[in-house]
């Protein structure tokens, strides 16, 4: 993303919307200017600010004469009144950037829009985390705080080590360049992005020592962290195995994403499929 | 995406916030999925939803990319449910919004009735999604548990911030943002009503839930600073 220098008349609207509060006012160009490296391409200044086609040259006089006189005007806040974003053409790896930022790009691996996982959300249907095991989706850099890829290099090498299976369909497995060591692919690993989810499933039995592992790889990273454990209901919907265990661990929970179970393989071939529901690497 | 997970408050504090949204699963039951999903949402209608959404073009409220200098005086502010409906394309995720488990549960029974055949979850407290469950007589199949926020906790902003910028689990409302509309309501240069709109728009896939978000502010107004 850039902002045209021609266009911009450094009204500040968008400094405040910029999720990773990577706009600023130049104050020797006097314009809204973006400091790339901590730019993450999320597009939440060009998709999420409405946009005026004033005249620049009117706005910065009309600007300069409020100011003289002291007097604030008062507009919308949610507006560039020049739309002087424009979206750059992305190329590799700053293109990973928007893949793992802006909600509304799928991402290619998955399809999935967003951070582009299925998770438990799918399970009546992909039968992925079954009795007796869980799902953990570990996320980097929410919320709003971003996360470079050699931070969740750690993370992936540490649970790699520890023998865990990483969710084949999920974007970060599909940039690993050995999956077998968790070792994210080089080219990247300085990339920031708004934030990426490391999917693994493992037995119950592990959930204990997994988030022992979380907590000891999450005090030598920059970010923040958030964890999600997917768990499949008894018969009666019922849990009674892994919310005793989070409990113990001294989690309160509080909110839960609950599946109903209403889903169904309805595609044609999935129906006669050979590959295993749920496959992992 | 799991943009509704992760919202920051406490189980009696998601009271008024039930997202029920559908998925299709790729290769699995995508194929033909566009007309479920629109009627996912067709349906959510008669039960009042304060929001719906479509994740791949947004919410019930969007920006607009060729405003009027008049908007700042004039601006439509109402939410336009049909174009999210008529909007979907393609399979994705759409979601329905309520402010009150009644009318979640309701619209639960009546989407189990249709029988989509789509992965169907809802995102609220652990408690009141059971109660959803449990009124339309369906058992949970799977729970997936937000454990919360860790690691450098020291990054993140206070708590009534944090309320508002959750919201939007993919990070587009900026906390700056959820900041700015927090002081605005103080000063009383805006009302809660209109902070909440501006927010609304930038989540892009309709999960923003605008009902919880005044409250929210109108209890921060009341409070002193230091305690939000």
């Amino acid at each position: 993303m850039r902002i045209s220098p021609d266009r911009c008349v450094a009204c500040g609207n968008c400094t405040y919307v910029c999720p990773m509060g990577a706009i600023y006012i130049d104050p020797v160009l006097k314009r809204a200017t973006i400091d790339r490296d901590e730019c993450v391409e999320c597009y939440a200044c060009y998709n999420g600010l409405s946009q005026e086609h004033l005249n620049p040259t009117l706005v910065r006089a009309l600007r300069k004469v409020f100011s003289w006189l002291r007097l604030r005007f008062d507009p919308e806040p949610d507006v560039c009144p020049t739309a002087a974003f424009e979206p750059e053409d992305l190329t590799w790896p700053r293109v990973v950037r928007r893949a793992f930022s802006d909600p509304r790009v799928p991402h290619e691996s998955t399809g999935v829009e967003g951070r582009g996982t299925e998770e438990v959300k799918t399970n009546d249907v992909t039968g992925r985390v079954q009795l007796g095991e869980v799902g953990f989706t570990i996320e980097f850099g929410r919320p709003g705080v971003g996360v470079r890829f050699h931070e969740i290099d750690r993370m992936t090498r540490a649970l790699a080590k520890a023998g865990v299976a990483f969710e084949k369909r999920n974007p970060v497995t599909t940039l690993m360049s050995d999956v077998a060591t968790g070792a994210i692919r080089e080219d990247i690993l300085n990339e920031k992005v708004m934030s990426a989810i490391v999917e693994i499933k493992t037995t119950v039995e592990r959930i204990e020592e997994i988030i022992r592992l979380v907590w000891e790889i999450e005090k030598q990273i920059d970010t923040v962290v958030s964890i999600g454990v997917g768990a499949r209901c008894n018969a009666e919907g019922e849990d009674e195995i892994v919310a005793p265990i989070l409990e113990r661990l001294g989690y309160r929970l509080e909110r839960a994403k609950t599946n109903i179970g209403l889903g169904r393989v309805t595609n044609a071939e999935a129906t006669k499929a050979a590959e295993p529901a749920g496959a992992i690497m | 995406m799991t943009n509704t997970l992760h919202r920051f408050g406490d189980a009696a504090s998601f009271r008024d916030d039930y997202i029920v949204f559908a998925i299709p699963s790729r290769g699995r039951n995508d194929q033909g999925s566009v007309p479920k999903l629109k009627k996912f949402l067709e349906m959510a209608l008669p039960f009042h939803p304060v929001n719906l959404g479509d994740a791949r073009h947004g919410g019930a409220l969007r920006p607009c990319r060729k405003l009027t200098p008049l908007a700042h005086w004039r601006r439509d502010v109402r939410p336009d449910f049909r174009a999210v409906i008529e909007g979907v394309d393609s399979p994705t995720t759409v979601a329905a919004v309520f402010d009150n488990r009644a009318a979640a549960e309701e619209f639960v029974k009546a989407v189990k009735a249709a029988d989509l055949g789509l992965s169907v979850n809802i995102s609220t407290s652990v408690e009141g999604a059971e109660q959803c469950c449990w009124a339309a007589g369906i058992p949970r199949h799977s729970v997936g548990y937000s454990l919360g926020f860790e690691g450098k906790t020291e990054k993140l902003p206070e708590s009534g911030v944090l309320m508002l910028s959750t919201m939007c689990g993919h990070g587009m409302i900026s906390h700056a943002l959820a900041r700015k509309m927090i002081d605005w309501v103080k000063e009383g240069r805006r009302t809660p009503e209109q902070a909440v709109t501006y927010l609304t728009r930038f989540c892009s896939c309709g999960v923003f839930n605008p009902s919880r978000a005044k409250r929210i502010l109108e209890e921060i107004r009341r409070k002193a600073p230091a305690a939000v």
